[in-house]
């Protein structure tokens, strides 16, 4: 069979580059096949995808050596629009990638460049809609639309135009984990009945994993580092190696001291043969003690009967009760758009509640006006462009001091303490744009640290971020939290953060508080997880596998034990 | 949670003409009302503006942001108009009745009030059309309408593009201007003017860069699904003219017609009723 991709000792280096991005790749995809790509941020997988969809070079141009070909022709002959008749993209940003006003029109984008009579147009939109179980949403604007129906009408978007190949750049970055985990499903099941070959991006392998795929390919350095099955690749540490997260029961395995073999079939849990690891994992999980925690008893944020609503009738909030003690690290889960950044727009002083009370150190905080309030509550956007509004870095810190009124010489001294605890003492004099995306999230930080406040609010913290750079994120917050005694609250639906960095999560569905708990409880319990959208953790499964009678006791010891492993 | 100044689809006659048709009408209308002084017609016209506001069900909080706005520059103009040029009125109407002193050498008369009150009047027709047209048309069937009329898809999308994203930018807008106010840049009314100008600067920066994001996104995600491959392209929400559409344009070109018929029937823009 003839190769649908295929890259022959293929180089390409962007014009504002002076190194190589790619280097020698080899690399070939057969028509039918599912295949995922992952590799850490700056690898060179978007750029390698860029080269199948014509991306590069038609809108990034660049100069590439040795030869490659997309459904059998050479890529650099034809036009963008060409290829896009032969690939279709689901971009990572699903908000921003849509184009028509309503979920149909958007669906028809592409149709409608091709100039389809209308009456053509009108029936394939029908059809395609009904596909991927978007039919009933056809007149609604798109940005109105869950973050698991978004993903499907981009889906659509590109289905609509009878495409061969289906490339997803990173599929999962924005949904909520039971999201992703449906996004999968529909990818697999438009593979297996449209035959379809695909090509996915990520770097959320474990979640990537959900169904199966025939091979994996890891991307480092530009270089294709590993072409193989993941049961093969499982076994291997060529993950570890390049900074990607292993799916966690591999890792719990490992740390068992088990030997993962291919023959035991490690790609999924349910399917793999744990019989001759069983006893292993057992005495591990006996050999592992848990320090005791000290508690926190003061509270510095409580939150009482809060209420909260746009439309009279229609609750965002409903009655939510919680209190955060003085120097934890807790998160607020739940589906996209349950009502978790209502909540910090609401403790932020952004909004109003209809009834209910914000106190801070037992204060109510109502009569405070949100400028008062950042001086104790710092929020930090998910986006640091978003907040980034001075070209310098040391300006960009000083702004909360400076409009305040505070004297210069302190603004000096202040800032430039922030930004040695921030790390971004030596880069002062910087401007901004020269950082990089986690950089410029310190400064953002940063720039909310230097006011002192008593706790910090981070929306999403890590969202997007491969893994090496959400453990440096975490890490810092980690420091912050235990070195200068500052209160974390993180809003985030990422699952491995609430475990492994916070000691309580917050549980928001539906404008409930449904649980209030360690996180360990929460990926636990099948319930709650289902309700919030959340997954139940694999190692609860595999402790269940290998009859742990205290399942939820092996994901905290299994946490705790991780995190001695990789920070001694 | 009604979005200031954006499309909102309502049934009404209003939003069941093209967008070609209701664009005519709104040319024919401004052209009107930028030409004339004429107290008449303008009036007549503002009057007309209430009943197509009150026709296209359009509420206060879709536009009313905007229009107090509007109305604050607006009255800095007429203040300005005085202080340039007192004599304005008496030039124009060619007598000069004094009412009352205001400060030093500057006195107001009966001439100049009603000269300030044209352009006001003027205003009040020009804007409330704008509002109407923004809010009653759908951005995809205005750009499908104009391409119907010969002008380039290219340029009809883009002007759809901006409109669609006008909800979008108000989100950032709104997020960027909270974050900001938390960190001390205050955009409330607690600010002197002064400074809220001045902090402007610290919303728009983030607000461009931002936007430049979504902007490298859009473009791309048009490319790779073959924007701008043919010449032609069809429309998912292309709309035929109707007997109703052509009405409209008819009624609105024959109005700024009689319109401008009677404005200079008496030689020049203005009524006088000094005389």
């Amino acid at each position: 069979m003839e190769p649908i991709i295929e890259f022959k000792n293929f180089t390409f280096k962007y014009r504002t580059q002076v190194e190589p991005t790619l280097f020698d790749i080899n690399l070939k995809i057969f028509p039918g096949e599912k295949v995922l790509i992952v590799g850490p941020s700056g690898s060179g997988k978007s750029t390698l995808a860029h080269c199948i969809n014509g991306l590069v070079p038609f809108s990034y141009s660049g100069d590439i050596s040795g030869e490659y070909y997309v459904g059998g022709k050479d890529p650099r002959k034809l036009d963008i629009f060409a290829l896009s008749q032969m690939v279709g993209t689901v971009l990572q940003d699903t908000d921003g990638q849509f184009i028509g006003l309503t979920v149909a029109e958007d669906i028809a984008f592409a149709l409608e460049n091709d100039a389809v009579p209308r009456e053509e147009l009108l029936k394939k939109v029908d059809d395609v809609a009904k596909t991927v179980f978007v039919d009933e949403f056809l007149d609604h604007a798109p940005y109105a639309l869950s973050g698991g129906q978004k993903q499907r009408v981009s889906m659509a978007g590109v289905l609509v135009d009878d495409v061969d190949i289906l490339l997803f750049d990173e599929p999962l970055a924005n949904l909520d984990p039971a999201t992703g985990k449906k996004a999968i499903a529909l990818i697999d099941e438009i593979q297996k009945n449209q035959g379809k070959t695909i090509v996915i991006i990520e770097h959320r392998l474990e979640d990537a994993l959900y169904k199966d795929v025939d091979r994996i390919i890891v991307v480092g350095e530009g270089r294709i580092v590993a072409d193989m099955t993941p049961d093969e690749l499982l076994s291997k540490d060529i993950l570890q190696q390049q900074g990607i997260r292993e799916p966690l029961y591999v890792t719990a395995l490992k740390h068992a001291g088990c030997e993962i073999l291919p023959e035991k079939k490690p790609g999924h849990l349910e399917t793999m043969d744990l019989s001759s690891y069983k006893e292993k994992v057992k005495t591990w999980f006996e050999s592992v003690s848990l320090p005791e925690a000290a508690l926190a008893e003061e509270a510095v944020l409580s939150v009482k009967n809060l209420n909260f609503s746009y439309l009279k009738d229609r609750p965002v909030l409903k009655d939510i009760n919680f209190e955060i003690k003085r120097g934890e690290m807790s998160a607020i889960v739940g589906k996209n758009g349950a009502g978790k950044s209502t909540l910090s727009n609401l403790i932020c002083g952004f909004l109003q509640p209809n009834s209910g009370e914000i106190l801070l150190n037992g204060k109510d905080i109502s009569p405070l006006s949100i400028k008062e309030r950042g001086e104790k509550i710092g929020l930090v956007m998910q986006n640091p462009n978003q907040m980034i509004s001075k070209p310098m870095i040391f300006d960009e810190v000083a702004l909360g001091l400076s409009v305040r009124g505070v004297p210069e010489e302190e603004i000096k001294e202040r800032v430039n303490e922030t930004l040695k605890i921030c790390g971004l003492y030596p880069y002062r004099k910087w401007p901004v744009n020269a950082l990089s995306f986690g950089q410029k999230k310190r400064v953002t930080i940063a720039s909310i640290l230097v006011m002192n406040p008593e706790i910090l609010i981070l929306d999403e913290p890590t969202a997007g971020q491969d893994y090496r750079h959400y453990t440096e994120i975490m890490e810092f917050l980690k420091y912050l939290n235990e070195e200068k005694g500052i209160t974390i609250l993180m809003i985030t639906h990422d699952m491995h953060l609430m475990l492994e960095y916070t000691n309580r999560a917050i549980v928001i569905a539906d404008g409930e508080l449904i649980c209030d708990n360690s996180p360990a409880y929460v990926l636990s319990n099948e319930e709650i997880s289902d309700r919030a959208y959340l997954k139940k953790t694999s190692l609860f499964d595999l402790a269940k596998c290998c009859e742990i009678s205290e399942p939820q006791a092996f994901v905290e010891r299994f946490i705790y034990y991780d995190r001695e492993v990789r920070h001694g | 949670m009604a979005r200031v100044l954006t499309y909102e689809e309502k049934d009404t006659a209003i939003h069941r003409l093209c967008g070609v048709t209701k664009l005519i009408a709104f040319l024919a209308w401004s052209v009107t009302s930028m030409m004339t002084y004429d107290t008449r017609i303008l009036a007549v016209m503002f009057v007309l503006s209430l009943v197509l506001y009150r026709l296209s069900k359009t509420k206060w909080s879709q536009v009313g942001p905007i229009f107090k706005f509007i109305l604050f520059f607006l009255c800095i103009n007429l203040i300005a108009i005085f202080f340039f040029s007192p004599g304005q009125g008496t030039k124009i109407y060619g007598t000069d009745t004094p009412l009352f002193h205001v400060v030093g050498p500057y006195v107001m008369n009966a001439e100049q009030l009603f000269y300030e009150f044209n352009v006001l009047l003027k205003y009040m027709t020009v804007v409330p059309a704008i509002f109407m047209f923004i809010v009653t048309t759908n951005p995809s069937e205005f750009a499908a309408s104009l391409n119907r009329v010969g002008i380039s898809y290219k340029i009809g999308y883009s002007i759809a593009i901006a409109l669609r994203y006008i909800p979008d930018v108000q989100d950032d807008f709104n997020q960027i201007k909270n974050a900001q106010a938390a960190r001390g840049i205050e955009m409330s009314k607690k600010a002197t003017f002064g400074s809220r100008i001045k902090n402007t600067a610290a919303i728009m920066f983030p607000l461009v860069f931002s936007g430049m994001d979504r902007i490298d996104v859009v473009s791309n995600a048009m490319e790779l699904r073959g924007f701008g491959k043919k010449k032609k392209r069809t429309w998912y929400m292309g709309k035929k003219l109707e007997k109703a559409d052509y009405a409209v344009i008819a009624v609105s070109l024959l109005f700024m017609v009689i319109a401008l018929g009677i404005t200079y029937a008496d030689g020049n823009r203005f009524y006088n009723p000094f005389v």
